[in-house]
């Protein structure tokens, strides 16, 4: 079970967040200054899974840009290394400049990724397919 | 396989450009968004930010108030909000405009309006309800975009009680033809079966053909649903296993379109839910298991890529193969899986291969031994999550021989560990290996000692009450356990004269106990040394109130000599005037027994009796007191409650301060008198509250019956009852700095790496930790650890008794099976089999199936399956006269056969029992006040008459009103017969077993049904007032416990927890006290049962009492499932 996916920069400041555990508004900014601390501390050649009070954290840094998602312990780490990969690649797909002045599009994209903490779409162009529906409805 | 993630990583472009080169954002410098994140990435203060963010709050809010603000300009104000919102601030007044964006918006600001809404608001909020009427709407509109946003906030956030309202749409767009729509309803239901079970009973079949469907990704939805249904009851769905195996055997075989893949790696994340899915049917399986043989096989062969995204799968597979029965092939080559892991230099995979081994080693330690010399690596890794997670598989690898060695690594590790939690967990463990494995006293207590100081006051209050158990209760043998005593008598001595006022709160509190109990058995030392060591301990700044009253506990027992006394008179004046109650009470009994060394030795016989002491807990001994009183005119006892309702009332007096800290004594005295089911102790009962005391205290025998209520206990009971008080207290953060312990420590632990002998030092090492592996451990077993093992947990012994095999109807999927072939094999236009495009055309083929969900759905029980299909297969084929879209009209037509008299009261869904080609039983059971009727329709559409029903059941009494053979009844007419059940004892579920005979073409035939219903059914509320309550509870004999999981709501769990059960299972909620919650049942009208709840450590400890056999537990189990259903 995923519970919340961060997008984070390198001073610690939220550029995305989304949580499928309900979390209390106040609570929130210490446990993402907190997750974050714990993964921006490691070292590049520590592994990228960090054990956070019960459950575990899996990130990834992209230039200045670091994803943080927070997993149940009994999730499959690798296998949400490789999410977070993925909606980079679909990112990538869809935004050709700044992505983070885009943050209802990004949000509308993790929400064809991931639903109530599942993994319930991958498929790139899948996962598209409503943005630029709605895009080119705008446009049109 | 990085060089590929590297260079894709390369070739993103500006993707993250805003922060590492702000200058390339000209695009977007019109955005406001844009200024807003720039403006607060520049800035350097919190306080900055703040005031940056209050600043454009105000402004967002003046703006979207304005009835000039266009949905266009709204709709960027939203993702303002939400940007502002997400850093911490609250944005409430944009809630209810979030919600008319996506009520007026068009396709863009709607869906940004239904974003807004869904990270804005929780489910529980009342605005929700607002949008309910515009997500109707659009769920009917003609744009597909809308109907699809509409689907995808409903996934994602929407009110339980409005499931109904769009339901039935919901599930018209099951058959949409865009298999978008079609896979978000899916989503959608299982949304709805995450928050309201109940609710989507009725369309498990449709669970099946979205299963079926012949779309990828509407199959892979549903995917979502089966592995929550198996993961709740794994025996109902061994039927779909071939039907998993097949589809992960066609997305292994690259069977999907193209864009499914992931790196080439066909749908990754889907083989990886397919491959939990197969673990949990195959677990304890060996038929289901076989099923899974192959394709296990397969896609560990496949897995020959060199990415990580295989090795997830890979680490899935290995799961599996290690989950379901074994075969040997399949584990050899897991194993070999396993190595490939734990050899990876790249740290990633040499986690995942920790973790994977530390889950084989508990079906096979000798795996590890393979393994030991990357395990004695890895210990000493500079990465502290390898050391961690190699711990974690040491400990499940540790036996007696190795115990010594792997608990020393798992202190050091806790001496640098600067986490909570990683700290508690540890401490718990090494605790657990203590008890179980430990070789001699004087390493058993020194583990101890070293678990007690570094676990601190956080740790969990089970081992320092665990630990003092196991001492005072002691073992086999009477000179043992003189021996572990004396140790530990010197060893804390020791730690005394050192210097406490580094030890935590809670390891001093265990030292107190043991000298007060057993310094005597120091034959040399005098009591008086004990006591100005304890007396020192009073003194200290750090002493928790808590610790002192332990350490004037242990005094009390100590003072014989006249010195002794001496030095305990004085203690006791300084804290009989003290201001904590508790701790003036204890200087109190201090005083009196030092005094009264008559008292004294019979109070506490020295040498401590270990002989339990028998608690006339009812204080029966009391009563002539009671009566003589009475007769003399005193005032009848009043619960505490009572008399404070009745003394706020009689005077004005504001009792506001107090009024958080009374109920909680309230009702540990009213009602629990006997035995307090919560873990407060009378005395802190007597303590938190004071015009409780004046009370007792207004006649001298009162005061008296004060100190017995103490004392009466005796020895070892009273000084029990501090234990678990400690649990309940919160002490103030230890005086620990693990830092300076854990810098001592550091070089010793580091040694062993990098230097020429470190080789032949890590080979000692591993012949020191993985000892006793490589032969069955039970024999290494010493005779003294024996003594130990009482806490060894049955945990290994991984089968559990409620998962036993029924036989999977293979045969009934394969309809199912070559249904999802044919699709799957049609979306990639491959050559159709004859035969499997036939049956796909024939939907009816899967009534089996749906029939035996449906009734499951019904029961919603386990394994009912099999019991509920008591017809052969063969009729059940023949059963086509009604496919599956008409039970629903038939449940309808049904209903209105319900004799009049109950058609006021509730009742269950009809379900089918049996029926052939002209005859068809159906049964429903319905709740009345006083009893629980089952109605059975029998529609007969043949001339055959004659009809004689007989139901028939174990546990439950059967009573038919009129006993008069079923008339005639003929030409599609229905009859019905009612049959009164009354309950002969407690059970789970009630199964009915009935027989139909009934004479066609002149022979006599009969057929068999069964019907179960669950204990709820015959439980009704039990409207009583608090005192009947108390009474009532110490009236009733049998009882259970258990800790429940309470919901996680956020205000209010205690009164949501209880009202779900209310809900649930009819219980009478009698009063909520502060964190306790009374709750009352009753068994039809005269079988009750009484359940204290108290919210304690996020769990629901619960207490159920009744005066029959068996109703505690059975309902303590519908208390469980109805929490887990929630």
């Amino acid at each position: 079970m995923i519970k919340f996916v961060l997008m984070v920069n390198q001073q610690g400041q939220t550029r995305l967040s989304r949580y499928y555990e309900p979390v209390e508004l106040s609570r929130r900014a210490a446990l993402e200054a907190d997750a974050v601390r714990c993964c921006l501390s490691r070292k590049k050649d520590q592994c990228s899974f960090v054990e956070y009070k019960d459950f575990k954290l899996v990130y990834r840094q992209y230039a200045a840009l670091i994803i943080v998602v927070g997993v149940s312990d009994g999730e499959n780490e690798l296998s949400i290394y490789e999410l977070i990969h993925n909606f980079v690649e679909v990112l990538d797909k869809h935004f050709s400049r700044v992505i983070m002045f885009n943050l209802d599009s990004i949000h509308i994209i993790l929400d064809e990724m991931i639903q109530n903490g599942h993994i319930v779409e991958t498929n790139k162009n899948r996962i598209l397919a409503p943005l630029t529906a709605i895009n080119k409805m705008v446009e049109g | 396989m990085s060089d590929v993630v590297e260079k894709t990583l390369t070739a993103l472009p500006s993707l993250l450009s805003l922060d590492s080169q702000p200058g390339s954002a000209k695009l977007s410098s019109n955005s406001k968004l844009g200024n807003l994140i720039r403006g607060i990435t520049e800035l350097t203060s919190k306080h900055e930010e703040e005031k940056l963010i209050q600043h454009e709050l105000s402004s967002i809010k003046e703006q979207v108030s304005s009835p000039n603000t266009t949905m266009r300009q709204m709709r960027e104000l939203m993702v303002r909000a939400v940007y502002c919102e997400m850093l911490g601030y609250e944005a409430s007044f944009s809630y209810i405009h979030a919600i008319k964006l996506a009520q007026q918006g068009n396709v863009l600001e709607k869906r940004v309006g239904y974003l807004a809404v869904s990270l804005f608001l929780n489910e529980n909020h009342e605005l929700l309800l607002l949008l309910v009427n515009t997500v109707l709407k659009d769920l009917q509109s003609t744009n597909l975009i809308e109907v699809c946003m509409a689907l995808t906030v409903v996934c994602q956030i929407f009110p339980k009680d409005m499931i109904p309202a769009i339901l039935p749409i919901v599930e018209e767009k099951l058959n949409h033809p865009k298999e978008i729509i079609r896979r978000k309803a899916v989503l959608a239901l299982h949304k709805f079966y995450l928050i309201a079970p109940n609710q989507v009973q009725h369309i498990h079949n449709k669970f099946r053909k979205a299963l079926c469907d012949k779309d990828p990704g509407v199959m892979t939805a549903s995917l979502h649903i089966y592995l929550q249904l198996i993961q709740e009851n794994a025996e109902a769905y061994k039927d779909l296993t071939a039907s998993f195996v097949t589809i992960l055997k066609q997305v292994v075989g690259g069977k999907l379109p193209m864009d499914f893949n992931y790196h080439s790696v066909p749908a990754p994340w889907l083989q990886i839910q397919l491959l939990r899915i197969l673990s949990l049917l195959g677990k304890n399986d060996q038929r289901t298991s076989e099923v899974m043989y192959e394709v296990l096989d397969e896609s560990l062969r496949r897995a020959e890529m060199n990415h990580n995204i295989t090795y997830a799968i890979l680490y899935e597979c290995v799961k599996c193969v290690y989950t379901i029965h074994p075969k040997s092939e399949l584990l050899e080559k897991a194993a070999t899986c396993i190595g490939n892991f734990v050899l990876s230099p790249k740290i990633n995979l040499k986690y995942l291969g920790l973790k994977a081994l530390t889950y084989v080693v508990q079906q096979d330690p000798k795996l590890a031994l393979q393994h030991q010399m990357t395990i004695i690596e890895c210990l000493d890794h500079s990465d502290v999550i390898i050391k961690r997670e190699t711990l974690e598989l040491l400990f499940r690898i540790t036996n007696a021989q190795n115990v010594t060695v792997i608990v020393e690594k798992m202190l050091d590790f806790l001496r640098l560990s600067k986490d909570d939690h990683t700290t508690v967990d540890l401490a718990g463990k090494v605790a657990e290996l203590a008890e179980k494995y430990a070789p001699d006293n004087e390493w058993f207590i020194q583990t101890m000692n070293a678990v007690f100081s570094l676990g601190g006051d956080m740790m969990q209050p089970e081992i320092p009450n665990g630990f003092l158990k196991l001492l005072s209760e002691g073992f086999d043998s009477e000179e043992e356990d003189r021996k572990l005593r004396l140790f530990a008598v010197n060893s804390y001595i020791s730690l005394l004269q050192g210097d406490p006022s580094k030890l935590p709160q809670r390891f001093l509190q265990v030292i107190c106990w043991v000298l007060g109990e057993y310094s005597y058995l120091k034959d040399d030392l005098d009591p008086v040394v004990v006591l100005r060591l304890l007396a020192q301990l009073l003194d200290m700044k750090g002493s928790s109130s808590d610790t002192k009253s332990w350490v004037l506990v242990a005094m009390t027992k100590l003072c014989w000599s006249e010195t002794a006394v001496s030095v305990a008179q004085q203690v006791a004046e300084t804290y009989s005037s003290s201001f904590d109650t508790t701790l003036r009470q204890r200087a109190q009994e201090l005083q009196h027994l030092s005094r009264d060394s008559q008292l004294h030795s019979r109070v506490l016989p020295p040498g401590g009796s270990l002989e339990p002491v028998e608690v006339d807990s009812s204080l029966s001994f009391l009563d002539g007191f009671v009566s003589e009183a009475l007769s003399a005119g005193a005032a009848p006892y009043k619960p505490l409650h009572q008399r404070q309702e009745e003394l706020s009332r009689s005077k004005a007096l504001s009792l506001e301060p107090y009024g958080l800290s009374l109920p909680i004594s309230t009702s540990s005295c009213s009602i629990t008198d006997r035995q307090s089911p919560t873990l407060l102790s009378t005395s802190s009962g007597l303590s938190g509250d004071s015009t409780d005391f004046s009370h007792r205290g207004s006649s001298t025998t009162l005061k008296l019956d004060g100190v017995r209520r103490v004392w009466g206990r005796e020895g070892y009971l009273a000084q029990k009852e501090p234990v678990e008080e400690v649990a309940q207290v919160e002490i103030p953060s230890p005086l620990r700095s693990p830092g300076q312990q854990g810098d001592a420590d550091s070089c010793h632990s580091r040694t062993p790496t990098a230097n020429p002998e470190g080789d032949r030092e890590k080979q000692q090492l591993a012949s020191s930790l993985f000892g006793g592996l490589s032969s069955q451990s039970s024999v290494c077993l010493m005779e003294k650890s024996e003594r130990f093992g009482r806490k060894a947990k049955g945990q290994r012994a991984s089968s559990t008794p409620n998962e036993q095999r029924s036989d999977p109807s293979v045969s009934s999927s394969s309809a199912v099976d070559n249904l999802l072939c044919n699709n799957l094999l049609e979306e990639n236009s491959e050559p159709i089999d004859s035969s499997t495009k036939q049956t796909f055309q024939h939907p009816q083929s899967l009534r089996v199936p749906n029939g035996a969900c449906d009734a499951e759905a019904i029961i919603s029980d386990d394994d009912t399956k099999g019991r509920n299909r008591p017809v052969s297969p063969e009729e059940h084929v023949e059963g086509d006269d009604f496919p599956p879209c008409e039970d629903k009209s038939k449940d309808l037509s049904l209903t209105a056969h319900l004799p009049a008299e109950l058609s006021g009261f509730s009742h269950s869904e009809i379900i089918p029992l049996c029926s052939n080609r002209s005859l068809d039983l159906s049964a429903c059971h319905v709740q009345t006040d006083n009893t629980v009727v089952l109605v059975v329709f029998v529609t007969n559409s043949s001339e055959d008459a004659n009809l004689q029903i007989q139901v028939l059941s174990e546990e439950l009494e059967v009573c038919c009103p009129c006993e008069s053979p079923v008339e005639e009844v003929r030409g599609h007419s229905v009859s019905v017969r009612q049959y009164s059940l009354t309950v002969k004892r407690p059970l789970v579920h009630f199964e009915l077993v009935g027989r139909l005979s009934y004479s066609a073409a002149g022979t006599l035939q009969s057929m068999q049904f069964s019907y179960k219903l669950p204990l709820t059914s015959f439980i009704r509320p039990l409207t009583v007032s608090t005192e009947e309550y108390g009474s009532m509870w110490l009236a009733f004999s049998h009882d259970t416990k258990q800790n429940l999981t309470l919901m996680k709501e956020e205000q209010e769990p205690l009164s949501a927890t209880l009202n779900a059960l209310k809900k649930k299972l009819s219980l009478h909620v009698v009063e909520i006290i502060g964190v306790e919650g009374l709750v009352a049942c009753s068994l039809l009208q005269d079988q009750p049962c009484l359940m204290h709840c108290r919210v304690h450590a996020g769990r629901l400890a619960v207490w159920l009492r009744s005066p029959v056999a068996d109703l505690p537990d059975c309902l303590l189990y519908h208390c469980q499932r109805a929490l887990q259903e929630h």
